[in-house]
């Protein structure tokens, strides 16, 4: 691994200023993904800042029904709190849908959103990628694109966003609370990650000396009918060619309120308010889950290697919404889909 | 306050490896370390204690052939730093026995056979502890599910269930 200096942060504050004040340097929680990037010397600090041991380790009840989540949650923590798994049961399905136990174990809240692209040729320093060295080309347009993007690519990048979590958080509209020198700020979900366009070196909205400190969570966790169903090439410990999260509030068999996003298609967690709104104040079957569907991939386009990803899409679509109207989620141990 | 420990602050030199203290405490026993910053946990075990149970596999997180508990949690030790880890409780495969008696998961991969190599063996050990202290796995799918960080390339993985199932039975 490449050297690097190390210090560890003893509070927000102090964690801000040591970010700030060194352009080289990345903040360090779970290191599931920045040290297997180091390893790779993809990522080349040099400084690593140790915010594992910052006071932001709490699932709090916030003022008005929802709940904050601390960045340093682990995600089996998170996964497992009885009042998450109770209220944001989907939250908790596609927490458990990624990765093994062990990562699980190590990854903090904070760093999932945070956590790059597995796009090949990131990780392969010998080709070039926009990403990893703007301006020196994308491998993966015309290369082995298999796991890339369907939605919102550019000429400069196809990456997926590889979070499962992230699917669910984007479904539930949770903000993320962060810190920077001059204030604290809340950005929406659907502003925190960006599409790639010209600058696919920058995965997010986060400036370079914030911090995440909390995601928070709206009361609203549709509790009763969910689903995550991820669709991938092994049936545990892969990521996903696509995933869904489905949630509904339903009225007899009306839909009162809907959400739906996907991963594995495109740089950030893929929603569309025109299909949700599709969904509302219609019938829950097959003809009304279809439109969504096309509603939600209309500007769909596939590579090479991933052109069948758009009608695998449109079909985990129609089941995850059939699997979260009927109120039978998916189980993320018995992988039979039904 | 802010505690740096490092190399000098130069970047153009060739930064020294300035090893810092680490304190451990490795299968019951206070270890202190001399390390640089970059040593995984997995080095510190294997390189620095002799601790050579704890087997390297891919070094990247995907094979769990690292898997060690750390305070009582299952993690990959080859993705974790040392320094990080300063003052946690490590058990390692050399550590589960108890007065010379295996512990029940080391007995039950014995009377199923769940190896062939062993390489991955130790992981598959120290996961399966992992899994039983959390105690969220109840079925074979479920142990399978939770057994997905590691992987047995010989393909063992029926006796690997077998074997987690009879050690689950018996706690």
């Amino acid at each position: 691994m490449i050297d690097f200096q190390y210090a560890r942060a003893n509070d927000v504050a102090d964690a801000v200023r040591l970010i700030a004040a060194d352009p080289g340097a990345k903040l360090i929680a779970g290191g599931t993904n920045l040290i297997d990037l180091m390893k790779e010397d993809v990522e080349r600090p040099t400084r690593l800042i140790d915010i594992t041991r910052l006071p932001l380790n709490s699932v709090e009840e916030t003022a008005d029904g929802g709940w904050r989540i601390g960045a340093l949650v682990p995600n089996s923590d998170l996964a497992y709190h009885p009042l998450i798994a109770a209220r944001y049961p989907m939250l908790a399905s596609a927490i458990l849908a990624g990765a093994s136990a062990q990562l699980r174990n190590m990854a903090s809240t904070g760093g999932n959103l945070l956590q790059r692209t597995r796009c090949y040729y990131f990780y392969d320093t010998a080709t070039p990628c926009n990403k990893r060295e703007p301006g020196s080309g994308c491998s993966a347009i015309a290369g082995l694109n298999r796991m890339h993007a369907i939605l919102g690519t550019s000429e400069a990048c196809i990456a997926t966003h590889p979070s499962d979590m992230c699917v669910a958080l984007a479904a539930l509209d949770a903000k993320v609370h962060v810190t920077g020198p001059a204030e604290e700020r809340a950005i929406a979900f659907s502003e925190f990650h960006r599409l790639p366009g010209d600058t696919p070196q920058r995965d997010t909205n986060l400036q370079p000396d914030e911090i995440v400190t909390a995601v928070e969570l709206p009361a609203r966790g549709f509790a009763e009918n969910y689903t995550y169903l991820k669709i991938r090439d092994r049936l545990s410990y892969a990521f996903a060619l696509i995933s869904v999260a489905a949630a509904l509030e339903l009225e007899g068999d009306a839909i009162k309120e809907a959400r739906l996003a996907l991963g594995g298609v495109a740089h950030k967690p893929w929603r569309d308010p025109a299909a949700e709104a599709a969904l509302r104040g219609q019938s829950a079957n097959q003809s009304t889950f279809a439109r969504a569907a096309d509603l939600l991939l209309r500007d769909a386009k596939g590579f090479e290697h991933n052109a069948f990803k758009v009608d695998l899409a449109h079909r985990a679509i129609v089941r995850a919404l059939t699997q979260a109207a009927a109120g039978t989620p998916q189980s993320q141990s018995d992988k039979k889909i039904r | 306050m802010t505690q740096t420990i490092g190399p000098g602050q130069s970047k153009a030199a060739i930064p020294v490896p300035e090893k810092v203290v680490v304190s451990l405490i490795v299968n019951g026993v206070a270890r202190e370390l001399q390390l640089a910053p970059w040593t995984t946990l997995l080095d510190a075990l294997r390189d620095h204690l002799d601790l050579t149970g704890t087997k390297k596999g891919c070094d990247h997180g995907q094979c769990g052939a690292c898997t060690v508990l750390v305070d009582g949690r299952r993690i990959n030790s080859c993705l974790t730093l040392a320094i990080m880890k300063d003052g946690a409780k490590v058990t390692t495969i050399e550590g589960l026995a108890t007065n010379g008696a295996l512990h029940a998961l080391q007995q039950a991969f014995m009377d199923h056979d769940a190896f062939q190599c062993g390489y991955c063996t130790p992981g598959q050990i120290c996961s399966a502890a992992g899994l039983m202290a959390e105690g969220k796995a109840k079925t074979a799918d479920e142990i399978r599910e939770l057994m997905s960080g590691n992987i047995c390339r010989c393909g063992a993985y029926p006796n690997i269930v077998a074997a987690i199932q009879q050690a689950m039975e018996q706690s």
